[in-house]
């Protein structure tokens, strides 16, 4: 089920509140956040926000094109290494004999 | 021969069916199309008048959005989910399915023919 649309986009509230800070200082800093979870909106574009993939901090710079998504959607939880069977696998295992 | 958005029509079928020829065109358009420029429901492709064919290669162009056309508008989203970086677009590049959906089995659309990986087994027959 899609969200109300009398809520609006569900924007993170702290990210915004430091967002607007830094639009009126004029700053451009990188703001580290957890908030994966927050739609991007339009006043943070040209802005880099650090977004947490519950391991590192994935800096992530903010385009047009990019508003509409979540924050989460740009910092990929999972890493993949090598699918066995593979020619890099192979080569992989020559290592470990 | 009626020939609408590049597509040669099936003559014997029904219009509404053989509208469905077209990429974009579905039954539900279809049947919106024939009910919207009043050609009799059980008219096959081939008795189509001159003037009718006229009215629906007019509509289609200005109402609706089929073939090449809609071919290039899908390319293009997928094109700007592949380049803004999101996830979406990584399920896209590498080809496997987009929505969630499980991957240990089935996929298939998207991972296409099975392709069997072998067990790689170390230098005393053991399981990895």
């Amino acid at each position: 089920m899609s969200r109300a649309l009398k809520k609006g986009p569900y924007v993170d509230a702290k990210l915004m509140k430091k967002i607007t800070r830094l639009i009126d200082s004029g700053e451009k800093k990188i703001i580290k956040t957890w908030a994966r979870n927050s739609i991007i909106p339009p006043e943070f574009v040209g802005f880099t926000v650090a977004v947490h993939n519950g391991n590192r901090f994935i800096p992530v710079y903010i385009t047009e094109r990019m508003v509409g998504h979540k924050l989460g959607e740009f910092a990929s939880t999972r890493t993949f290494r090598i699918h066995s069977g593979t020619r890099k696998a192979e080569k992989e295992r020559e290592f470990e004999k | 021969m009626a020939r609408i958005a590049g597509v040669d029509l099936p003559p014997n079928k029904k219009v509404e069916y053989g509208l469905t020829a077209i990429y974009g065109i579905g039954l539900r358009t279809a049947q919106r199309i024939v009910a919207h420029i009043g050609i009799n429901q059980s008219k096959r492709i081939k008795d189509l008048t001159d003037d009718e064919i006229t009215k629906i290669r007019k509509l289609l162009e200005s109402e609706y959005r089929v073939e090449g056309a809609l071919r290039a508008e899908i390319a293009a989203d997928i094109k700007r989910l592949i380049d803004i970086g999101c996830y979406r677009g990584h399920r896209h590049k590498i080809g496997l399915p987009v929505r969630g959906q499980r991957t240990r089995t089935n996929a298939r659309t998207r991972k296409g023919r099975k392709k069997t990986v072998s067990v790689y087994r170390g230098p005393r027959g053991e399981r990895k």
